[in-house]
């Protein structure tokens, strides 16, 4: 099967992108939105005519899926061995990812004709949504771990543009360039890792570099350094770039500042697509993880799991209602990480790897669903403050409803998406790393509790006086809240354990009920803790805030680590290397040039009396050193 | 007729054109054409350049022309190219093309001005053209003595102090260049009637491995004040800060290029074992030179400052990758060269068109300049991007080739030290960013800049030239880095034919 036509996915956001850069300050808002959300249209119908082609018309019942290169040309050589290629991969994650960044990528250019309107920046907006577009395309499409980085850092930059869209304000000029600087930080590790990777293996290549009988995984033995291998060690770099993106401890602190950005691209970047980059990344490399160096995949599942606890605890203190979505995704990304870390190769020993994938693309449609919802109460009520909110389900029933569905997906009740996906993650842990398994347990309590105080704080709650009634978003919002929704219920049902899994072959997979009925409880207990504390307004909320003072206290102030990272940049970087050096350069260095300078110039004024060009002078002198050495040699010689 | 002997010969003649003009518009319009003519020119030897080779021409240097000049010291006005000098070439041209369009409202003696311009250029150009040491000597000196005037004359701030400082430490590293050339000359052949400052005989012949330890540093330091080497790169801050705009953009564009062309050129190619034996130590220096230029453009405020530092890291980039002495790490550094040299020189000129606007360059003092003049907003942050080496920009091929390079070695110092260069990227971003965020970005702060007028159509030319360039080799680096391979081999041949004995 011929696979070129699937350039076109990232090719037209590219073109459209350009178009509207160049041309879109000229066009009608309207027309400029039109042309970004056609042109994604068209990515999107291509990404779902790939997906039922490699998945079902084209493939052979019962074998393996293979990874197929549509399309590659050299782009630039390095070495001998290196050489960078652009092209496209497809594979059964890769054409996952397809599905599910083109789907919330057109929710969101359609959502956002709304929800920009009248916005100055109109046009600047669907541009920044189609480079971004293409860079994610490009990026999960890519046939080598270079190009990959090419994308990955073309994300990071489309990432920079829309969190600082609002440019005139100073808050999300600074949102902006911390997520950049975070970012690019944890991709400096990704590059060292892909320079130890390719110069060990000669490769840059992921057809090559995961095949298991491939130069990659035979380094896997040999110690390097500390007991692990080169392998495991360029492994644990390269994640490094994978947490940056992914926002898992400690590179998360640029996620709840990037909510400064309009609440389409939250939902869009900064849930579904961008920050699950990461994640693809592990599962990209995922043979070579799992066959050359497990002691990279238990990296990868205790970041994962530290970080989901982390988060929920966090997120259920937060009061600004991004936030705490923002602290929801990097919980549920943990979840992900550990499903990678805690999985093994192959057959169902890859539960894990399969329940990655699959809650990556329920999470992608419920969170990019609670996002837009927040999006259509942020445009009622005109605050992301909990606080300004309540009561609303009777102003906003579309967004109310939706709203609900994703929360109860989230909580992983059943039928609906999540509960699939959750107990997935919940089975492969208990496999491997019983510990690990508990702490899920306790997050997905943590989840229900922190989703729905947020649900009964926005829709329930205490009776507040608006001073404009709120008034439910427009259809061309509420539309992609519908279908997101709809994606939300029925995306459990897809049978990922036949379609995504480890080696491409698929596997029986049935839900465990010793550990979905606990996890469900502990779901439905959560909620109902909830429900008590949040649903009228009651003192309880107070009290255990009291009770719990210090952690109520760290946790609200995320545990001081923006305070760490102020200090190390502020104070170290800024203060304590880069003044002096400034200092340095100006005063040491500098001055010893100055100083060379003035000693000539000093030199010169001494000396400079003995040319005076007066002939008395020369004579005097010409006459006493003749008497002197006249005296010299008559007395001393 | 030599293609090449017109690099030299369109100045001449533009520079005669000038002298006949009278006031600031006739000269510019000669100016422009003239360089025009000669960005064109460029374009075309890079054309013919790859014909040749594509019809089979192997041999080292294509186009050369000989005519000896000075018989008894056997100094000869010897030219050719290859890919690499051709591809410098291409950036001087496209530099000039873009600083004559900068100074199109250079008020005060225009002719002098546009005169010394190209005086300036063509020595440049001629310096990548030759390959007779001296004469390179010779045309380097030609490049570097009308920057004291334009800068002394035409510049702003302490110009007096800052053009005298850098003439002087330029000096003081052609004084040390002398000293190298003149030391290559003497033991350029066993036989003493048969001395040579033809680059490509020495390069055959082979100077005893004493001598080379001696000259070396000479020559490599000698070119290195010019490549904004630490120690001894003050005078760019200072000498940037000073320059009017078309100067600081040929400065840093071109001019500093001659410093990193001619290390590898002169002092690497030719003197192989002592560059081997000593790379360790330059290679401190210049990592050095990467991380503290970097560090120190964090806190600075003139943003010609922030640029003048700036250049000293990605300039530091350049002989860091030329001492790694690999072929993909030169290479990458040939790319940084231009890169940088077009990355800089938008730079430049993007500074001094805020300046006329604004008159102030202090980024305290200015903000939400993106509001009033979209455009140059708007190349400003591409130029940053650019700079922080964004994919799709030439600075981010030029940094892995160069990073990927490095990593060919295995051995621990050389891991490190490209460790330690590679974090500049992060620095980078960091002070690129503050800037975009504190000039560009935020509220408007002064009243007065809510009238500025948006750029002018000579300005626009200036800027798009420089972006399509920098574009160009950002999303099709191989035509470039192919030609650059190719030329790269029989250098690469030679220092690995050489006797190591165990260094590291």
């Amino acid at each position: 099967m011929d696979y070129t036509y699937t350039l076109f996915i990232p090719l037209v956001p590219l073109f459209v992108f350009l178009i509207l850069g160049l041309l879109g300050h000229k066009m009608p808002p309207i027309v400029a939105g039109l042309i970004g959300t056609l042109g994604l249209g068209l990515s999107a119908v291509l990404s779902y005519f790939t997906a039922m082609n490699y998945f079902w018309t084209s493939h052979v019942p019962e074998t393996a899926y293979t990874s197929i290169k549509g399309f590659e040309v050299p782009w630039l050589h390095l070495t001998e061995k290196l050489t960078i290629h652009l092209g496209v991969l497809i594979d059964p994650i890769s054409v996952m990812m397809l599905v599910v960044i083109t789907t919330v990528s057109l929710m969101v250019h359609i959502y956002s004709i709304g929800y920009m309107k009248g916005d100055p920046g109109f046009y600047r907006f669907f541009s920044f949504l189609s480079l971004f577009s293409f860079s994610m395309l490009g990026l999960v499409l890519a046939t080598n771990i270079f190009q990959m980085y090419i994308f990955w850092e073309l994300v990071g930059v489309s990432s920079f543009l829309l969190i600082g869209f609002y440019y005139e304000k100073p808050s999300a000029v600074a949102a902006s360039k911390k997520a950049f600087i975070v970012t690019r930080f944890a991709d400096l590790g990704f590059l060292i890792g892909i320079l130890m990777l390719s110069f060990n293996t000669g490769t840059f290549d992921f057809q090559t570099l995961t095949d298991p009988h491939g130069p990659a995984i035979a380094q896997a033995g040999g110690v390097a350094f500390m007991g692990m291998s080169v392998l495991t060690w360029s492994l644990i770099f390269i994640f490094v770039g994978g947490a940056g993106k992914s926002a898992m401890f400690p590179f998360h602190i640029w996620l709840p500042d990037a909510m400064e950005g309009p609440t389409p691209v939250s939902a869009l970047i900064h849930a579904a697509t961008m920050v699950v980059a990461g994640v693809y990344l592990v599962a990209r490399l995922f043979p070579v993880f799992a066959l050359g160096a497990p002691d990279a995949l238990h990296v990868v599942a205790w970041i994962g799991g530290f970080s989901s606890i982390f988060a929920a605890v966090i997120a259920c203190t937060q009061t600004d209602i991004k936030r705490v979505l923002a602290f929801s995704t990097m919980s549920q990304i943990g979840y992900m990480m550990l499903a990678l870390g805690v999985s093994g190769y192959g057959g169902e020993e890859g539960l894990g790897f399969m329940a990655s994938n699959f809650h990556l693309f329920t999470h992608a449609m419920f969170k990019a669903l609670l996002f837009l919802g927040a999006g259509a109460v942020i445009h009622a009520v005109h605050s992301n403050e909990i606080g300004d909110m309540g009561n609303l389900r009777k102003y906003l029933p579309i967004t109310h409803i939706t709203f609900l569905i994703a929360c109860l997906t989230i909580a992983g009740i059943p039928p609906f998406s999540g509960f699939f996906s959750k107990d997935e993650i919940l089975a492969a842990a208990f496999r491997d790393n019983k510990l690990l398994f508990a702490i899920e347990y306790i997050v997905a309590g943590l989840t229900a509790f922190y989703m729905f105080r947020l649900y009964y704080g926005i829709f329930w709650g205490k009776k507040t006086h608006y001073h404009h009634t709120p008034h439910e978003a427009p259809k061309v919002m509420t539309i992609p809240l519908l279908i997101l929704a709809f994606g939300s219920v029925f995306a459990g049902f897809l049978p990922f354990h036949n379609l995504v899994t480890s080696d491409g072959k698929g596997f029986e997979s049935h839900i465990d009920w010793m550990i979905a009925i606990p996890s469900v409880l502990i779901g439905v207990l959560g909620i109902a803790i909830a429900t008590v504390m949040y649903k009228s307004e009651t003192a309880i909320p107070d009290k255990m805030a009291q009770s719990f003072k210090h952690l109520y206290k760290w946790a609200s102030r995320k545990f001081y680590m923006d305070e760490v990272y102020l200090f190390v940049t502020r104070k170290i970087i800024f203060r304590y290397i880069s003044m002096p050096i400034a200092w340095f350069d100006r005063h040491i260095v500098d001055g010893t040039m100055n100083g060379i300078a003035g000693i000539t110039q000093y030199a010169a004024y001494s000396i400079k009396g003995l040319q005076s060009g007066k002939l008395q002078q020369y004579a005097f002198v010409f006459v006493s050193g003749t008497v002197i050495l006249v005296l010299i040699f008559v007395y001393l010689v | 007729m030599n293609i090449l002997n017109l690099f030299v010969i369109i100045p001449m003649l533009t520079v005669g054109g000038i002298l006949l003009t009278k006031d600031l518009k006739q000269s510019r319009l000669v100016s422009a054409i003239g360089m025009g003519f000669q960005l064109i020119l460029s374009f075309v030897l890079v054309y013919l350049y790859l014909k040749e080779r594509q019809a089979g021409n192997t041999a080292a240097m294509l186009f050369t022309y000989d005519a000896l000049w000075f018989p008894s010291l056997n100094i000869h006005y010897a030219l050719g190219v290859d890919g690499i000098s051709a591809a410098m070439i291409a950036l001087t041209g496209i530099v000039v093309f873009a600083g004559i369009f900068a100074s199109w409202k250079m008020e005060l003696l225009p002719r002098e001005f546009f005169i010394s311009l190209i005086i300036l250029a063509s020595g440049v150009f001629g310096f990548f053209i030759s390959l007779d040491l001296f004469t390179m000597f010779l045309f380097y000196e030609l490049a570097v003595i009308p920057m004291y005037l334009l800068i002394g004359i035409w510049g702003s701030g302490p110009k007096e102090y800052s053009a005298m400082k850098l003439t002087l430490m330029l000096m003081a590293g052609s004084a040390m260049l002398l000293v190298g050339l003149l030391g290559i000359y003497f033991f350029s052949s066993p036989d003493p009637h048969a001395l040579t400052f033809n680059l490509i005989e020495i390069s055959k012949a082979h100077i005893p491995i004493g001598m080379q330890r001696f000259l070396f540093p000479f020559t490599f330091i000698g070119f290195g004040i010019l490549g904004a080497l630490f120690p001894f790169h003050t005078w760019s801050p200072d000498g940037h800060a000073s320059a009017p705009t078309a100067v600081s953009m040929l400065h840093a564009g071109v001019l500093m290029k001659l410093g990193g062309y001619g290390a590898f050129r002169v002092a690497i190619f030719l003197m192989p074992e002592a560059a081997h034996e000593q790379a360790w130590i330059f290679l401190i220096l210049t990592a050095i030179s990467v991380v503290y230029g970097a560090f120190s453009a964090i806190v600075q405020t003139d943003l010609k400052y922030i640029n003048a530092y700036s250049s000293v890291s990605h300039c530091g980039l350049v002989l860091f990758a030329v001492l790694m002495m690999n072929q993909t790490a030169m290479n990458g550094a040939i790319v940084q060269m231009i890169s940088h040299g077009l990355m800089t020189a938008l730079f430049f000129a993007l500074i001094g068109m805020i300046y006329g606007r604004t008159h102030t360059r202090l980024i305290n003092e200015m903000g939400g300049l993106m509001k009033v003049i979209p455009f140059l907003g708007v190349v400003y942050v591409i130029a940053g991007l650019a700079s922080l080496g964004l994919p799709g920009f030439s600075g981010f091929v030029a940094e892995m080739i160069i990073f990927v390079g490095s990593f060919q070695h295995t051995d621990l110092f050389h891991r490190v030290i490209t460790i330690v260069a590679a974090s500049s990227i992060v620095i980078t971003a960091v002070y690129i960013l503050r800037v975009v965020g504190t000039l560009l970005l935020g509220p408007i702060k002064n009243d007065h800049f809510l009238h500025l007028e948006d750029a002018k159509w000579y300005e626009r030319i200036s800027t798009i030239t420089l972006v399509i360039a920098i574009t160009a080799i950002g999303t099709a680096p191989y035509w470039l880095t192919d030609m650059i391979n190719y030329s790269l081999v029989p250098i690469v041949q030679k220092l690995s034919s050489i006797q190591l004995t165990s260094l590291y």
